[in-house]
């Protein structure tokens, strides 16, 4: 059972993953649970090193230590005057915000238009569209920097997030699939009370959708937060960086050559994560559903 | 979707010239498709992707696969794992990147320690060009959890029935697995294998923060880390062979769908779907 059966029972998820469990007896449970146990520190270890080697002074930043001893708060105050991280971090929530934004909005017109309207060629037009997830990013990467330099915002940030407003094939599948799920007689309803399309689309299809727009804002907003490439290509002064290309140029400078100052480097890369792990904690049932959403295609 | 179709097209124009934006694009033919096969360099980032992505990806699916099951099993304490599990995929690529590189050191790295509590010597997974790739495989498995919670789902939709008819003729948990949980999930397998797989051939981040961009790093391991997407990024954006950059782009296209197409042959044998409604 997911979003793309029933999108309104997408909270039973949920409640399945743990009612329909198959009949154990304690000993297995018992094995299995002290499995999982291991295999989550394994899984919580490198994070925790981060944190813990994030703290320690340049001396002992290698010694696997889980207690940094002396603490080292200094690392951050160090990195924070050697780089302009705040300026990193706002550039990455303006850009990740935009980015997220602009999907979800484009994203959701789209499937509303796939969804709701017939017209001449639509399912030719939808498989077409579906056609571009198997496309690989590295065909396009080129030209689409070219057009950007044509029109002279190839060294901005507009080219991180302004992609964004023609949709993506992905979230444009989803929200149609939940699109299809809402009854038809709310809009025959709203037809009847005299609402145009724009109208029904912002005061009744969006707002009934609201799960499903979470659900996209939050993949696309981990996904700017976290790309390095597109930075890459675009961005050339230090002053417009977001986090993960400031955080390779911290990598560059401070984690190599004699002098290397890796203390410096896992503070940035904690600083960096840090948002996301909260994001993850606030909006986890979105992720997991996007993530069911996907496993039934 | 003009704006995907607009650029294939125009790639596969750039991709029949020279072009280095300095000077006006020269049409060169075939040129840059006879030069990339010729490229040594090419053969060792596609060797260096299929060796990547053939070890990554069938590892993954079976460590998610584990995972999901266990988890299935947990009971009530399986939300608090699903979150532990997941978290390292939140990480951003940069960050994993610099962890890792201090995490996988042959001296000082925790994970030749904890191989060393067991009596192995661990090898210098950054620096020994032979061991670059499966310590970035290692690096990669990390972040297992999506996959696992995409099989998590799927095990729960295999109808509970099936299985305790299976109990009553007396069939070995083993037997339910083969039988029942295989072909039950088999249609999720596959999507996550296609979709594993063409992610994996175009890897790039993590292998580019840990080894390039900066001249030290590169030296130590030769070209071991050189993935395709990489190759073609340097040759894009340092060198400015936008032409040849393109052609590459194409071949890397020809390169994922012959072996989606061939995932999809095999899986016609395989997948069993269920008379769902869709």
């Amino acid at each position: 059972m997911s979003l793309v059966e029933a999108p309104a029972a997408a909270t039973v998820t949920e409640r399945d993953v743990t009612s329909r469990t198959p009949r154990t007896t304690s000993i297995v449970r018992i094995a299995c649970v002290l499995a999982l146990l291991l295999t989550a520190v394994a899984f919580l270890y490198p994070l925790i090193w981060l944190v813990s080697a994030s703290l320690k002074d340049r001396a002992h930043v290698f010694d696997n230590a889980l207690i940094p001893n002396p603490v080292a708060f200094a690392n951050y105050v160090e990195v924070w005057q050697a780089v302009p991280l705040l300026a990193w971090i706002v550039n990455s929530a303006l850009v990740g915000l935009a980015a997220a934004a602009a999907a979800t909005l484009s994203s959701a017109v789209v499937a509303y238009g796939f969804a709701r309207f017939q017209f001449r060629g639509r399912d030719v037009m939808f498989g077409l569209v579906l056609a571009t997830m198997m496309l690989p990013s590295a065909v396009t990467m080129v030209p689409v920097y070219l057009e950007w330099h044509a029109v002279g915002l190839a060294t901005t940030q507009i080219p991180l997030w302004a992609q964004n407003l023609f949709g993506s094939a992905f979230y444009i599948f989803l929200l149609r699939q939940f699109f299809l799920g809402l009854p038809g007689e709310i809009f025959d309803a709203a037809k009847v009370d005299g609402a145009g399309h724009v109208r029904t689309f912002v005061r009744i299809a969006l707002p009934l959708t609201v799960p499903a727009l979470v659900v996209v804002f939050v993949f696309e907003l981990k996904a700017a937060w976290t790309d390095l490439i597109k930075p890459l290509i675009y961005l050339r002064d230090t002053d417009f960086f977001t986090l993960p290309r400031g955080l390779k140029t911290i990598l560059d400078r401070f984690g190599e050559g004699g002098e290397s100052q890796w203390e410096l480097v896992l503070a940035a890369s904690t600083i960096a994560t840090a948002p996301m792990i909260l994001l993850f904690l606030v909006a986890q049932r979105y992720f997991v559903r996007g993530l069911n959403t996907q496993s039934n295609r | 979707m003009l704006f995907t179709a607009g650029p294939m097209v125009f790639s596969l124009y750039l991709s029949l010239t020279r072009y280095d934006m300095l000077k006006p694009a020269s049409y060169v033919g075939m040129d840059n498709y006879r030069e990339l096969i010729s490229d040594p360099k090419v053969a060792t980032a596609l060797y260096n992707t299929l060796f990547f992505t053939f070890l990554h990806v069938p590892l993954q699916i079976v460590l998610a696969l584990g995972l999901a099951s266990l988890l299935r099993r947990a009971g009530r304490a399986s939300g608090f794992f699903r979150t532990v599990l997941y978290l390292p995929v939140m990480t951003p690529p940069v960050a994993l990147a610099a962890m890792f590189l201090l995490l996988l050191n042959g001296q000082t790295g925790a994970i030749n320690e904890l191989l060393g509590w067991f009596g192995f010597t661990g090898p210098n997974w950054t620096t020994d060009p032979v061991w670059v790739k499966p310590g970035l495989v290692v690096m990669s498995l990390w972040t297992v959890g999506s996959t696992a919670i995409i099989y998590l789902a799927a095990l729960s939709r295999v109808p509970g029935e099936l299985y305790e008819a299976a109990r009553l003729d007396g069939a070995s948990p083993w037997r339910q697995f083969w039988h029942i949980t295989l072909p039950g999930i088999s249609g999720t397998i596959y999507f996550t294998v296609v979709v594993n797989t063409i992610a994996s051939l175009q890897t790039f981040t993590e292998a580019y923060a840990m080894f390039f961009g900066n001249s030290e790093t590169a030296d130590s391991q030769g070209d071991s880390a050189l993935f395709y997407v990489i190759y073609l990024f340097q040759q894009a954006f340092s060198s400015l062979r936008m032409g040849y950059a393109s052609a590459l782009g194409w071949a890397l296209f020809v390169v994922i769908a012959v072996i989606t197409v061939i995932q999809v042959r095999v899986s016609r044998r395989l997948v069993h779907y269920e008379s769902e409604p869709r």
